[in-house]
């Protein structure tokens, strides 16, 4: 590529253009990092001042230092509970991709299966969890498999439509390249429509991703006080109802950061699978 | 199965491949995309279909690759045995990007089922013979135009192939490397002896290339003239400047005028 610009005269306007150029990649790198960082801590900073200035009394609104001690304060809580969140919303991530991608499989593979199963998927994924939630803890005696559901039924959608349209997209040339070389059905699968839907399958992963972590809290919230099981979203409740407000806080803190957690290991992955070779994840030298 | 060498018989004394007869093709919209086409295919020829857009070259191609069947009419290939023995190269190269140069190549290996250490010397040596050898573990994002399509054509050659099928693969390139794979294409053609029908809207990309000439008329798409050129191979740079190039290129140019003119 730099052969096509590089010519024989003005070698030092180049060299010019290069550092500016450069120069600009490192600032924008170093921006995307700093700024989110700057605005966070300044945002913090902003909390602290306003709750120490006005002597907020720590029921109604905790200092950011309090939230924070609190949370090493009561990890011995709030970790375990971390825990079973956790494992309910990666339990739930792990069904949500083999379903929707195995029933996206199977939708183009067989269009009478999606004609007849794809407005169970869309009405599934419109009825708000919330409202089915309690149904599903009548019918289900498992308190996890009923967690379990609950978060799947708000995760598996963006897998299943994502992959649909991805395994769709495959380039029709090459559909018709397959065909020449007299392709079977499955190779088709394997060599090309897998391989083409990837890009569309991580992007539903990442916000599948987000969304089982907020379905398992929900059905949390929706399975109450009464069960077990004590993930994040019950000592929260929990802690809400003793007025235990900086430990709501710290609660909440967690579960944010789970959740950026989430998303940034499946952008990561999503890097590593794509970056040789997709457009999203290539960075153009120029 | 390196990829081998065929001696290229003098026209008129090639054994048939490939025989399309009075086919018809019309779309489900009521579109007539070919009317009565007949064309024979020999072993060895370079045949060029000319003609504007819209007369049904590409739709010929795809009736002759077997990815449509004519409305009526016959496509017959003269060894029941080898049918089918085609590849083709498209307008746009068509790699897969997730895949390596190599990789690509290997691809119809790989669809019947044979592993890439059992064929890496032939994807090799096609790379080589169209000088991307120092490529194969690139992704195709990192090759120009004009190298992907090297590619495109590597792949097509290296299943050594009874016929291939271009459907105006340089139309998309710039003119000094549309000019510079026209002459690798010759060559490698020279090297290997394949067939090849050669779709082109250039009258004088046509008359380089090929030894016949296919002119067609639009609505309804049809065969309205064909004629052979008989300058010798290889035809280098020079022959592009010869004033006989240039007496077949009119001749070519005023068919294709009429074929036009017809169709208004
Ligand atoms: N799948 C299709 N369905 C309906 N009509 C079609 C289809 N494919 C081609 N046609 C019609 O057939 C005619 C010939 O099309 P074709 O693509 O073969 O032209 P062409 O000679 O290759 O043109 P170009 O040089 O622009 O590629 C056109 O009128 C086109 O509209
Ligand atoms: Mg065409």
């Amino acid at each position: 590529m730099s052969l096509d610009t590089a010519n024989t005269t003005g070698f030092a306007a180049v060299d010019q253009e290069e550092l500016k150029r450069a120069r600009a990649a490192r600032r924008e790198r170093l921006g995307r990092w700093l700024l989110p960082l700057l605005v966070m801590a300044l945002a913090v900073l902003v909390w602290n001042r306003v709750v120490v200035w006005n002597d907020i009394p720590k029921y109604i609104l905790p200092g950011p230092v309090l939230v924070v001690s609190t949370l090493i304060h009561d990890a011995g809580i709030l970790f375990p509970a971390l825990l079973v969140t956790l494992e309910i919303t990666l339990m739930a991530l792990a069904v949500a991709v083999i379903g929707g991608a195995g029933l996206a499989i199977l939708f183009t593979q067989n269009r009478w299966i999606e004609m007849s199963f794809y407005p169970f998927a869309v009405i599934l994924q419109v009825t708000p969890v919330v409202s089915i939630a309690p149904l599903i803890f009548i019918y289900v005696d498992n308190r996890l498999v009923g967690l379990l559901l609950c978060a799947w039924l708000v995760a598996f959608f963006p897998v299943l439509s994502n992959t649909t349209l991805g395994l769709r997209s495959a380039d029709h040339n090459l559909r018709d390249m397959f065909q020449i070389y007299g392709a079977t059905r499955w190779q088709r699968l394997r060599y090309l429509q897998i391989p083409s839907a990837l890009p569309y399958f991580l992007g539903g992963l990442r916000i599948a991703g987000g969304l089982s972590l907020i379905g398992a809290v929900v059905a949390e919230y929706v399975a109450g006080t009464g069960g077990i099981g004590s993930g994040l979203a019950f000592r929260i409740l929990e802690a809400g109802y003793r007025l235990n407000i900086p430990r709501m806080y710290a609660g909440l803190l967690l579960i944010a950061l789970t959740g950026v957690t989430i998303f940034g290991v499946l952008s990561f992955l999503s890097h590593l699978l794509l970056h040789k070779w997709h457009e999203s994840a290539v960075k153009r030298e120029t | 199965m390196a990829v081998q060498r065929r001696a290229i018989q003098p026209l008129g004394q090639r054994p048939r491949v490939l025989q399309m007869a009075d086919v018809d093709k019309s779309f489900n919209g009521g579109v007539v995309a070919l009317r009565q086409m007949s064309l024979d295919v020999h072993e060895g020829d370079f045949i060029s279909l000319l003609g504007p857009s819209g007369c049904g070259k590409s739709t010929a191609l795809r009736l002759l690759a077997g990815l449509s069947s004519p409305t009526s009419g016959r496509i017959a290939w003269e060894d029941p045995h080898g049918a089918g023995d085609l590849s083709v190269v498209f307008q746009e190269p068509t790699l897969m990007p997730w895949a390596t140069v190599a990789q690509n190549v290997w691809l119809p290996f790989r669809l019947k089922g044979m592993r890439y250490d059992q064929v890496k010397d032939e994807v090799l040596e096609v790379l080589r013979l169209v000088g991307l050898e120092k490529f194969a573990g690139a992704y195709p994002r990192e090759l120009s135009g004009g190298m992907k399509m090297r590619v495109s054509i590597a792949r097509a050659l290296v299943t050594n192939p009874r016929l291939i099928l271009m459907d105006e693969p340089f139309a998309a390139l710039d003119e000094i490397t549309r000019h510079k794979l026209n002459q690798d294409l010759l060559e490698l053609k020279a090297k290997i002896g394949c067939t090849i029908v050669f779709v082109t809207h250039s009258v004088f990309e046509s008359v380089f290339l090929s030894d016949r000439v296919v002119v067609m008329a639009a609505r309804p798409g049809r065969v309205i003239r064909e004629f052979t050129i008989d300058a010798p191979y290889p035809r280098s740079e020079a022959y592009r400047t010869s004033a006989d190039y240039a007496a077949q290129c009119r001749a070519a140019s005023d068919a294709l005028y009429q074929a036009m003119g017809e169709a208004a």
